[in-house]
């Protein structure tokens, strides 16, 4: 991916397709990339999501409640390139998501609406050919992810496999934001970066400049922040059945939190 | 070891994952096939969860149906009640040998909570259940022997409130803590090596019912009944007998009529969800379904990846039986033979019983009684007494 290029390190926010509302995720997209964002992770909410915490597990919650169906979120991706956001777009959702809604031909629309890659969590090495297969023939990266379990063996099995980048899941466990960094994580990055061609992103658990800071001096080629995004505009949230979101202080809010991430980003 | 039947099973994990299910799948190779812990496993199953469990001849049930004779394998007689001790124990041991300091488990109708703080207790390792909001409400009794036992039973408030979402939580523990802990997940579901670890630790169930039947009555059965939530009793009766070219019948949870947790027999499709493919109970665009069952212990929108190849496969045949029938068997059961059955395993005696009407006299139809009914009776005299749900 050309994100790369430079050498400032990639900024890859998170955000959850329909949370609260569709319109709101493309007001997000949009403060996002005026903020520096260089590629934006389009979650598609799935009912019973096992890679993500609590704040996750929440906005996908609200954002089903809210009726965003995957086609419906295809046509988010549509508007978010129509009001001119060229940046990479990754759709993030889960196997059965894509399975349900035709597989190939869903992965053809998501392509047609404007994605450049997907990362699915639930899908390893192991099972991957015929989802690799799927992305292969609509032309769509398939991201793969490598944890602080995987052993030599398996970061060199992936490591043939990688495409636009490799994602490293600096926490065991699930998504949210974290305090401190952990040391395993700062070892895998650099090992990751001793064995992958393609760049080394991190995620899970970011949530401060600091984090940023300290994955770049180790080798980091980008960073994923998903859950410390969503706790900002979340606060804004209100309403029992129906959420309404006061969506300006949220996106100010979003703008300030962006540029800081994005400026830890800057070498 | 193969981690699919025909299409369905799989490891579909996150990464984290992976390399746990990889070093557990080596531990079960190495292990099971020792002698030293087939002797271990078969003593505590003997001398501590009371096997082998007795195959009886409920006659005067059969006398009520005027038709084929009805045995009834008797897991409900098992130390804990329920036939999940014997994977707990097998689980537990395994877990032990791999130098895991932690148990976690998920429960719905709360027996798979209960066996694995027994187990827990048993070996002096550290207990987590994650259990449904739901469920802890409507089966309060075993949440405090759970806790008696001394097992911290954490409430799963997330989606449904039911077995899937505390799957889901046993996940995610799991994820976060495989180095010190073990899943013992209850039921022949999830990633693999677990469908075919924990079949092969029900096994136990049809080995000896398919000698017993043979001695009792110097043939095998005409059909085989078990209910079908994840799958465990019913595989573990079944597997047994897959040669044996018997009819066998998958009992699965037909709830209210409207809502209900039939996958096999029912709407199900095939999808990805904890880790496994098989047939799911999922809306058009794959959002897993709110399932609903009056037992807790059916009450899952997906099923094990075995019971899916049975179904295409043709080996066995699933169906379902709703609340108000399960009911009836309950009360048919206790009154006739003095033995209360779990709700789960109602289902599996409601659909015998219609069996042996229709099948006739001089056949026999073997059903697993997969757990017994103390844990259900508070919930069933709610239901009664507020008139939620009558039996005519």
């Amino acid at each position: 991916m050309h994100i790369f290029k430079d050498k400032n390190a990639a900024f890859l926010p998170y955000i959850c397709c329909g949370d609260p509302s569709a319109d709101f995720t493309v007001k997000l997209a949009k403060t996002l990339v005026n903020a520096g964002a260089d590629a934006i992770e389009l979650g598609i909410p799935f009912s019973d999501p096992i890679a993500d915490g609590k704040t996750i597990q929440s906005a996908s919650l609200r954002a089903l409640e809210n009726g965003i169906i995957p086609p419906k979120a295809l046509e988010v991706l549509d508007r978010i390139r129509k009001e001119g956001v060229k940046i990479p777009i990754i759709i993030m959702t889960y196997y059965n998501i894509i399975l349900a809604n035709g597989g190939t031909k869903f992965l053809k629309n998501a392509k047609i609406a404007g994605a450049n890659a997907v990362i699915v969590p639930d899908v390893p090495l192991e099972e991957s050919d015929s989802l690799e297969e799927m992305c292969r023939n609509n032309e769509l990266g398939l991201v793969r992810m490598v944890s602080i379990s995987s052993d030599e063996k398996r970061l060199k099995a992936i490591s043939k496999k990688a495409d636009c980048f490799v994602y490293v899941v600096a926490e065991l466990g699930t998504t949210g934001a974290r305090e401190n960094v952990n040391d395993n994580a700062i070892a895998l990055v650099k090992r990751a970066k001793s064995l992958f061609y393609v760049p080394v992103v991190i995620g899970f658990g970011i949530s401060k400049p600091e984090h940023v800071t300290t994955f770049i001096k180790a080798g980091a080629d980008g960073i994923i922040v998903g859950s410390a995004i969503i706790d900002i505009y979340s606060k804004y949230i209100s309403g029992e059945k129906t959420k309404t979101i006061n969506e300006k202080s949220a996106l100010e809010e979003m703008e300030k939190f962006a540029k800081a991430m994005k400026n830890a980003c800057m070498r | 070891m193969k981690s699919y039947f025909g299409k369905y099973g799989g490891m579909f994990v996150p990464e984290t994952l992976v390399p746990a299910l990889q070093e557990l799948e080596a531990a079960y190779s190495k292990y099971s096939i020792g002698k030293e812990f087939q002797d271990e496993f078969a003593n505590y199953l003997t001398n501590y969860a009371g096997r082998e469990t007795p195959l009886y001849y409920a006659k005067s049930l059969s006398d009520k149906c005027s038709g084929a004779k009805i045995y009834l394998k008797r897991e409900d007689l098992l130390h804990t009640g329920a036939h999940k001790i014997n994977n707990a124990l097998g689980q537990a041991l395994l877990a032990k040998k791999m130098g895991k300091k932690r148990l976690i488990a998920e429960t719905g109708a709360g027996q798979h909570g209960v066996a694995t703080a027994t187990v827990a207790a048993l070996f002096g390792m550290e207990c987590i259940i994650y259990m449904g909001e739901t469920d802890v409400q409507r089966q309060a009794p075993n949440v405090y022997r759970m806790k008696l036992l001394g097992a911290t039973v954490n409430v799963v408030s997330s989606g449904s409130k039911t077995l899937k979402d505390a799957i889901n939580e046993a996940l995610r523990d799991y994820a976060a803590n495989f180095q010190n802990t073990h899943y013992l997940i209850g039921s022949a579901l999830g990633p693999h090596p677990y469908p075919t670890m924990v079949r092969d630790f029900q096994k136990i169930i049809g080995v000896e019912a398919r000698k017993q039947i043979l001695e009792a009555e110097r043939q095998l059965p005409d059909m085989l009944v078990a209910c079908v939530g994840g799958g465990s009793n019913s595989i573990g009766l079944f597997h047994p007998f897959l040669q044996d070219n018997i009819e066998m019948v998958g009992v699965e949870a037909g709830g209210n009529g409207k809502l209900h947790a039939a996958r096999l027999c029912g709407d199900g499709k095939p999808g990805v969800l904890h880790g496994m493919m098989s047939y799911l109970l999922q809306d058009k665009y794959g959002q897993i379904k709110d399932t609903y069952s009056i037992s807790a212990g059916l009450d899952y929108p997906a099923v094990g990846p075995e019971h899916s190849a049975l179904k295409e496969k043709r080996m066995v045949k699933y169906t379902a039986v709703q609340d108000e029938d399960a009911l009836k068997a309950f009360h048919l059961l206790s009154s006739s033979e003095g033995i209360i059955p779990a709700l789960e395993s109602a289902h599996a005696v409601a659909y015998a019983i219609e069996a042996a009407k229709h099948l006739g006299k001089g056949k026999i139809i073997l059903v697993n009684l997969s757990g017994r009914g103390d844990k259900d009776i508070e919930h069933v005299q709610r239901l009664e007494s507020n008139n939620i749900i009558k039996v005519k």
